[in-house]
């Protein structure tokens, strides 16, 4: 066992590491008990116009096709981007005035896929859920906030680590899962404590370091572009950009031809700030329970349509892609979002928990405790 | 008590947990069902923790 002194040690940073990003936790946990039921929660405040009922097998209408309806609607803007939605056969056209949009200068066409028909033209894409996960993700405050709430994912896995080491030292005594109600309130809220915290230590943990990474993969992903990017558009330096695309049907063509086994998942118009100013970006993924987690995009030349690169993302993006689900809880129905919930609700008692046990310290058992472990260590020093 | 003691349940709760997290991530249908019941066992054991004091005061009475 440790002795005392170390004891000490980890017991202070857990107190430290807690108190820093205690706020920022209460606001993610609470804004991320929505958040789990996102999808149900957008079709309930948002119900939208479902596609024709067509085989999955049936052919895609023209993408172009849709491309010119929506500028025809919006003949000011530029098209941005082509999504594909994972549970219906509807794509998102969306229109940018631009090219750095923020998700609020977006408009946005959505089409059947299948028989290429105009299905709605939402008006208000700024949902209650897009407002909770700006909130839960960055406070408002873009990649600063985002980056921000990182560390404080981070001072919560460090904090979850000390915890589960002191608590060793505080159970020395007590059988697992003691919940004593009789006596002090403290005595109480202490076991609370202790016993929530050691039992959904596991999944806190899993949530708390995939926060930090998804924290992360804005920076990755620009670093990965900045280390890719400049290689592949040398062939072009000097050259003028196209006055005319090659159609974007051709674009996903050879995108699909590249990477077979794989779905068209979004395709990027050519855009300096986020993709290529030469390139359709096409992501695609996999198509299996873990896959279909994996993106990978394919560089088509925007002038002629054909193939420029089609390659897996480096292991560090990968990882990110693969743990996002880990974080957001929505890999295994309804069932496990209810799951979700009940641990977060678990991980907000924690946290209250140590705020009471924090604000009601004074001349405490927790403190008594170390000291008494203190002393001891040092009568044993003295003989 | 000694330390095996101390963190005996925590470690098998948290053997539990990850297992259950991965059961979902890498198959459908029954491999959701499965971290469906492993994920439920960490909340089963906090309730029954919170619930034997009273338990035990209804038993003495």
């Amino acid at each position: 066992m440790m002795n005392a002194r170390t004891v000490r040690t980890w017991y202070r940073l857990h107190k430290w590491t807690s108190l820093i990003c205690t706020v920022f936790l209460l606001i993610a946990c609470i804004t991320g008990l929505p958040l789990v039921f996102s999808d149900e929660l957008n079709d309930l405040l948002q119900p939208h116009v479902h596609p024709a009922s067509l085989p999955a097998s049936a052919p895609v209408a023209s993408l172009d096709r849709m491309v010119e309806q929506t500028r025809a609607i919006y003949p000011m803007l530029h098209p941005f981007a082509l999504g594909w939605d994972d549970d219906e056969p509807r794509i998102f056209v969306s229109m940018t005035p631009v090219p750095d949009p923020k998700p609020s200068d977006l408009h946005v066409v959505i089409f059947d896929a299948h028989t290429g028909r105009k299905l709605e033209q939402p008006n208000n894409l700024n949902s209650v859920t897009t407002f909770l996960l700006r909130l839960h993700r960055e406070l408002f405050l873009d990649l600063p906030g985002e980056l921000f709430m990182g560390v404080m994912a981070l001072c919560f896995v460090i904090s979850l680590i000390s915890g589960a080491l002191v608590y060793g030292p505080f159970m020395r005594r007590l059988r697992f899962g003691t919940y004593r109600t009789q006596g002090v309130a403290r005595t109480r809220w202490f076991d609370l404590h202790n016993l929530v915290g050691i039992i959904t230590l596991a999944w806190t943990l899993v949530v708390g370091a995939t926060g930090v990474m998804n924290a992360l993969s804005i920076p990755l992903f620009n670093l990965w572009r900045a280390q890719t990017l400049p290689a592949l558009l040398a062939p072009y330096r000097g050259k003028p950009l196209p006055n005319h695309l090659a159609p974007v049907d051709v674009a996903v063509d050879t995108a699909a031809k590249a990477l077979p086994g794989m779905e068209i998942s979004s395709v990027l118009f050519p855009n300096p700030v986020f993709g290529s100013p030469r390139h359709y970006v096409v992501w695609t993924r996999g198509k299996t329970a873990v896959t279909s987690r994996l993106f990978t995009p394919a560089l088509i030349d925007a002038e002629h349509g054909t193939l420029t690169v089609a390659r897996a993302l480096p292991w560090y993006l990968r990882t990110i892609e693969v743990s996002r689900p880990l974080h957001f809880g929505d890999y295994g129905g309804l069932p496990l979002k209810i799951i979700w919930a009940l641990l977060d609700v678990m991980t907000i008692l924690v946290l209250v928990s140590g705020v009471y046990l924090w604000v009601s310290k004074r001349n405490t058992p927790v403190a008594n405790e170390l000291d008494q472990m203190i002393a001891m260590e040092r009568l044993e020093a003295v003989r | 008590m000694t330390r095996n003691q101390i963190y005996g349940w925590p470690a098998v709760l948290a053997v539990i947990i990850f297992a259950g997290l991965l059961s979902a991530l890498f198959g459908d249908g029954a491999w959701d069902a499965i971290s469906w019941v492993l994920l439920f066992v960490p909340l089963g054991v906090i309730v029954a923790c919170l619930l034997r004091p009273l338990k035990k005061r209804n038993s003495t009475l």
